[in-house]
């Protein structure tokens, strides 16, 4: 599935297929006076079955690149590849099906329905992806199990503590058994424990084999969990760490 | 994923209650207001149809069945000579005064039938007999006639009691059952020779020819031979009907103060629909844009849309016209006012109802077809 591709120098390529690559991708928000350039040529690379973190001052451009790698957002130049697919030309449509079968999503405000069950707000990506209510249900109840809120399954989302919301936003992001799971600051709406254990569960629950993590973050409590980190700037990749130096670099900033 | 739609409608108890209520009012006062104008039509054919006769032969300048301009004696006789008619008979029809039981005062309907044949009598008798009619100072009254005529706080007159019309004695001898006339006073039937005694004396008295074709000929026809040789107004029963419905719409105010009620409840319902709806979707929008990011095509939100649009519409509609229908047979037993609910109103109510989901859910529908999924990713 991987797609040959001529690595940066910053990131040394390995063995490991890549998950989504990114080349010289540029965007620009507005026009005349609210014109703003979100990302003004980034490179990004990740690789399956990693969990990659994006940091970066806020308003550096992390949300808008974690929108176009996920296709929800179009841009302006640049080639982007996800799981072997390049979204360049692709239609919306297409988009939007490659979307909802390979990609979990986690967001910052969890975005759970609130009229719905926790149960029913799980089973959204499964019936999205044609499964049959039944056994997305079921499957729904087990992932909620596997997220420690077996429970809370008939609950609606406004009965829950912000942590269990985000609990119950990645049972939903996992139950489709997507290859790419994208999160936007996961834990910044959630204190500092609840914000170690939203961690704690995505780099178990949902890190596996062949699949990939990228989470957009500025909290520096969440950097130890990285196998990766690319560090954004002003709409530009500042540097992309791993190894010894991710170690520095998380033991600087923690 | 439409089973989610549902709850997501239902869960927003307040919206959900509001669409109900607004769509139900709107198909209430559109299929109520149809029924009690259809009705009152209905009304304005109700003498032709308590007469049941197959030709109408009336003065030349006559436009609608409730106007009454007087004929010559003698055209009787120069209908009944038209080739194909069988037979034709005088009829008199006229609003006198009578005085009930407590001397009051009311107006009634009086119709005077050919005496040798009855032509034209009520359709249906409850009590007594219409043949004593030939004895004098004899009427049938209906039912209207029986709550008109008698006096408040006693018994209802009855067969055998007296009253006075134009200051003659009138004897009941039956009741009888009949239409209720547009005008809304109540028949009292008599002979054609004793409503001219109870008639105000004019030289002219004849009101209406009633003719019958032979067996065989076409009405219509007839019609047109007896228009044709006499100069007189023929028409059949259904092309009376027909006049008659035509001059109201055309002469009178009513068709329209109809109209605007009913266009009123189309737009309260297409406005508070749509209103109610529309916010709905703009408090859902980050909802609608998380499922579209989770992969959810703008068609299968379109579905979704037009599943909630058309669920509350066909509460908002069953409600509507089982309240229109309730009010019915509240009224029908009173007889006022006027109700005629026909299946083609409800169609029409439905046909308003629908027009409304469609804007309602197009409303939503654009706003969903424009939303960028990543406006889940902005807090
Ligand atoms: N929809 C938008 N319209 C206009 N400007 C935007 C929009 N989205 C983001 N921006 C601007 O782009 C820049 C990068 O934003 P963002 O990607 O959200 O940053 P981060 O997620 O790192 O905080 C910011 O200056 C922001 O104001
Ligand atoms: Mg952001």
């Amino acid at each position: 599935m991987s797609v040959p591709f001529k690595a940066p120098a910053s990131t040394p390529s390995s063995g490991t297929p890549t998950a989504v690559r990114v080349r010289g991708v540029t965007k620009t928000f507005g026009t005349g006076d609210s014109r703003t350039v979100a990302l003004k040529g980034v490179d990004f690379e990740t690789r399956e079955g990693e969990l990659h973190l994006v940091v970066g001052p806020s308003g550096c451009g992390k949300t808008t690149l974690l929108s176009v790698v996920a296709g929800t957002l179009d841009w302006d130049a640049g080639e982007i590849d996800v799981l072997g697919t390049r979204l360049n030309g692709m239609s919306k449509a297409a988009v939007t099906a490659f979307r909802g079968r390979h990609i979990g999503f986690i967001f910052q405000q969890f975005n759970l329905i609130p009229t719905l069950t926790c149960v029913e707000n799980v089973s959204v990506p499964l019936l999205l992806n044609g499964v049959h209510r039944h056994r997305a249900e079921q499957t729904a109840a087990e992932l909620l199990q596997r997220v420690g809120l077996g429970d809370k399954g008939r609950k609606r989302p406004t009965e829950l503590s912000g942590g269990q919301q985000q609990r119950v936003a990645i049972a939903r992001a996992l139950s489709h058994e997507p290859r790419l799971i994208i999160c936007d600051e996961p834990t910044s709406a959630l204190d500092r424990d609840t914000g170690h254990h939203i961690m704690d569960l995505l780099s178990t629950a949902a890190r596996a084999p062949g699949r990939c993590v990228i989470i957009v973050t500025h909290d520096p409590r969440t950097y130890g969990y990285a196998d990766r980190i690319t560090e954004m700037e002003d709409g530009r990749v500042r540097q992309v760490l791993e190894g010894d130096a991710l170690r520095h670099y998380v033991d600087q900033h923690t | 994923m439409f089973h989610l739609a549902l709850k997501m409608l239902m869960g927003d108890r307040a919206k959900y209650i509001m669409l109900v209520g607004g769509l139900t009012f709107a198909a209430l006062l559109m299929t109520q207001q149809n029924a009690v104008f259809q009705g009152l039509l209905s009304w304005t054919t109700s003498h032709l149809r308590n007469m049941r006769a197959s030709i109408w032969v009336v003065e030349a300048h006559v436009d609608y069945a409730n106007e009454t301009k007087p004929l010559r004696d003698t055209d009787v006789n120069r209908v009944r000579s038209v080739k194909g008619v069988d037979f034709a008979v005088p009829m008199f029809q006229g609003i006198l005064k009578a005085k009930d039981s407590d001397g009051a005062d009311k107006q009634i309907m009086l119709i005077g039938l050919h005496g040798a044949t009855l032509f034209g009598r009520p359709p249906q008798m409850l009590a007594g007999s219409l043949q004593q009619l030939r004895l004098p100072n004899t009427v049938v009254i209906d039912e209207l006639g029986v709550q008109r005529l008698s006096a408040k706080g006693r018994p209802p007159i009855k067969i055998g009691d007296t009253f006075e019309i134009n200051d003659r004695e009138a004897r009941i001898v039956g009741i009888c059952r009949t239409e209720r006339h547009f005008f809304g006073y109540p028949y009292v039937f008599s002979s054609y020779d004793q409503a001219l005694q109870y008639a105000p004396r004019q030289r002219k008295m004849l009101s209406v020819i009633l003719a019958e074709p032979k067996p065989g000929a076409a009405i219509a026809d007839v019609a047109r031979a007896i228009q044709r040789e006499t100069g007189l107004k023929a028409y059949t029963s259904e092309e009376f009907a027909k006049v008659t419905v035509d001059y109201i719409w055309k002469n009178t105010g009513i068709p329209m103060s109809f109209m605007t009620t009913i266009i009123l409840g189309f737009i309260v319902g297409v406005a508070v629909s749509g209103q109610t709806f529309f916010s709905f979707v703009l408090e859902n929008l980050r909802h609608l844009g998380a499922l579209k990011a989770m992969g959810a095509s703008t068609w299968m939100l379109a579905r979704m849309l037009l599943l909630q649009a058309f669920t509350v519409g066909m509460i908002g509609y069953g409600m509507g016209v089982g309240l229109a229908a309730l009010f019915g047979f509240a009224v029908l037993p009173v007889g006022q006012p006027p109700f005629l609910l026909e299946a083609s109103s409800m169609i029409k109510t439905a046909v308003a109802i629908v027009v409304m989901c469609c804007f309602s859910a197009f409303l939503g529908i654009r706003k969903v077809a424009r939303l960028e999924p990543a406006i889940v990713f902005r807090g």
